[in-house]
């Protein structure tokens, strides 16, 4: 290496990161030849994905570029269910050194599992993940990630101590005692949902405790739920936190999937790990870069568990331009929505994240919302209940009543429907400190 | 001169304004007036208080949206067209009112009424300038 280029840049250059600048033909080579291991892998070692390659009438030595993916099988996450719990593993249990498990809101959770291998790898694209996001050694950082069969905490956890930081395994949960220990600590950087971040705002607010004064927080990386660029305005202007968004599903590896670099203008994804399609959910054909669909992902280099064209439901879409960061793998926009979380009101696709736009075009903060679906003679009926806080409050009845009006307006601009937006005492919509719960869906499914 | 008024946000839902109430009434804060006004699925609930700051930090610590904001107390005459006196004075200066209330006491013979404006000063240099009493704290409580 050159001496004088290491000294130009002064320890801001991670060997982990190199491979985020690996000139474009050689990741396209590497992919190519990693594609073709997983698949001669799995074909081999799982049941599943053999019988429907046979049913297509494919062979691994039918994929001889990487274009050639899109003919493969997709996995989709019932398929996970269904192989219940370890029927997608390629190795025996002896060399499996961990698992984790998605929560299971309906049925059996998803078990996925890491071999000693998978688990460097896993440690190798958090710390990439994190140097794109400024972290380093010397950073004591709150990770409030849930620990335990949640991928999220225990990922970032190997990911912090490979750079060296030091990390508080907070996980999620009692606010009041988190903004203590992010005073007493010294917390110079914090993980963890970009909801729950924001009630931590509002609970230092509470508190008395001003996060641009008395906080050392400069940073945090937010995931594992869709949010937005309002959301990321909110947080950067009231906390003086910079906020990086990060992508991961446990189907894949957990976080570290994609990460946001400093030009915070999409995420890259590690693409020496994860090959990366975007399709159109209705007919799985690929669509042309910079046009959205849902994100497919193959795992390139997992060993206990690889998946190929796994359907992440995830709807984004390729940057096109190169990133000004210089990292050569491909960005994707941030995941603004699910494709399954998706709702039809009075024929209308709507997302709930469209309503939290609408509202924080209104209010310059995000104010706590529920999103009220019922159905009278027929016809749904949109209802968004909102919380007023002393802020948005003023004496003047006719002025609460514009405010109510534009909430509306805005709703209906933004997504072409009428709703009946009621305002409501502080605290009376039920919080969570997780995923926020923003729906309540009282329509009768008619049979 | 001026009197401050805490304006509470109420869902107009049976016993949200009772339970305020005896929120209130537990922290022994007195009410010297209270006037609700409704705009359909929700309410704003106008209180003089005699300590004020008390009233305010009982009514957030109670998890309610409240908001602050000054007034003025206007002596008016409790005879025929003692209001219609004072509204004449101040349209003279074409100043709007915002809304008005009556205060539950009197002063003497003079009934008391609240009046809210977009611009206060003016206002109460315009009654004045009338001959309108107007009353400041130590009048009222
Ligand atoms: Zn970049």
């Amino acid at each position: 290496m050159i001496p004088h280029l290491w000294n130009d840049l002064e320890g801001t250059f991670f060997p982990e990161s190199a491979l985020d600048y690996m000139p474009e033909s050689r990741l396209r080579e590497v992919q190519l030849q990693r594609l073709r291991a997983v698949i001669a892998l799995s074909y081999e070692k799982v049941q599943l994905f053999r019988e429907r390659m046979e049913a297509k009438g494919l062979k691994p030595a039918d994929v001889r570029q990487l274009a050639d993916v899109c003919q493969l099988p997709f996995l989709v996450k019932t398929d996970l269910r269904d192989t219940y719990p370890y029927g997608l593993f390629t190795v025996p249990m002896s060399e499996v050194v961990r698992v984790h498990a998605s929560s299971g809101t309906t049925g059996k959770p998803i078990v996925v599992g890491y071999t000693a291998q998978d688990m460097e790898v896993w440690k190798q694209v958090i710390m990439r993940t994190l140097y794109a996001a400024g972290f380093s050694r010397g950073d004591i950082v709150q990770n409030m990630y849930g620990y335990g069969l949640f991928t999220g905490g225990l990922g970032l956890h190997g990911g912090l101590e490979g750079i060296g930081a030091t990390v508080i395994p907070i996980s999620g949960g009692n606010s009041e005692r988190q903004i203590m220990v992010m005073k007493d600590f010294g917390v110079t950087a914090i993980c963890g949902t970009p909801s729950y971040f924001i009630h931590l705002i509002e609970t230092a607010q509470k508190m008395g405790i001003d996060f641009k004064r008395d906080l050392k927080v400069k940073r945090g990386v937010f995931g594992a739920e869709p949010w937005s660029d309002q959301m990321r305005q909110y947080i950067e202007s009231t906390s003086g936190v910079q906020a990086f968004d990060i992508y991961g599903l446990s189907e894949i590896i957990g976080p570290g999937v994609g990460a946001e670099c400093e030009c915070q203008d999409g995420l890259h994804i590690f693409e020496d790990h994860f090959l990366a399609e975007i399709v159109d959910p209705k007919t799985l054909e690929p669509v042309p870069d910079g046009t959205e669909g849902e994100l497919v992902i193959t795992t390139l280099s997992k060993q206990a568990m690889p998946v190929i064209r796994y359907r992440t439901r995830d709807i984004t879409a390729f940057e096109t331009s190169c990133c000004r960061c210089g990292r050569t793998c491909r960005r994707i926009r941030r995941i603004s929505r699910r494709s399954d979380d998706m709702l039809i009101i009075r024929g209308v696709n709507v997302y709930p994240s469209q309503i939290e736009t609408a509202l924080l075009k209104t209010e310059a903060s995000l104010p706590h919302y529920l999103i009220v679906l019922t159905r009278k003679d027929g016809l749904d009926q949109l209802e968004v209940r909102v919380e007023i806080t002393g802020g948005m409050l003023s004496d003047n009845v006719g002025a609460m009543e514009q405010l109510q009006k534009r909430f509306s307006r805005s709703i209906e601009q933004i997504t072409g429907l009428h709703a009946t937006v009621t305002l409501a005492q502080p605290g009376s919509i039920t919080r969570s400190e997780g995923k926020a719960k923003r729906l309540l869906d009282q329509r009768e499914i008619p049979n | 001169m001026k009197i401050r008024q805490i304006s509470i946000f109420l869902e107009n839902r049976p016993g949200s304004l009772s339970a305020l109430c005896r929120t209130l009434a537990d922290a022994g804060v007195n009410l010297s007036t209270l006037m609700l006004s409704e705009a359909g699925e929700f309410g704003l609930l106008r209180i003089i208080a005699s300590d004020a700051d008390k009233a305010q930090t009982v009514v957030e610590k109670a998890g309610y949206a409240a908001t602050t904001s000054e007034v003025v107390a206007i002596q008016v005459p409790d005879k025929p067209g003692g209001l219609a006196a004072v509204l004449t004075a101040l349209d003279s200066h074409q100043i709007p009112v915002e809304y008005m209330y009556a205060f539950a006491q009197r002063s003497g013979r003079d009934a008391i009424m609240i009046f809210r404006f977009g611009d206060l000063d003016r206002a109460i240099a315009a009654l004045k300038e009338a001959g309108f009493g107007v009353c400041g704290a130590i009048d009222l409580f």
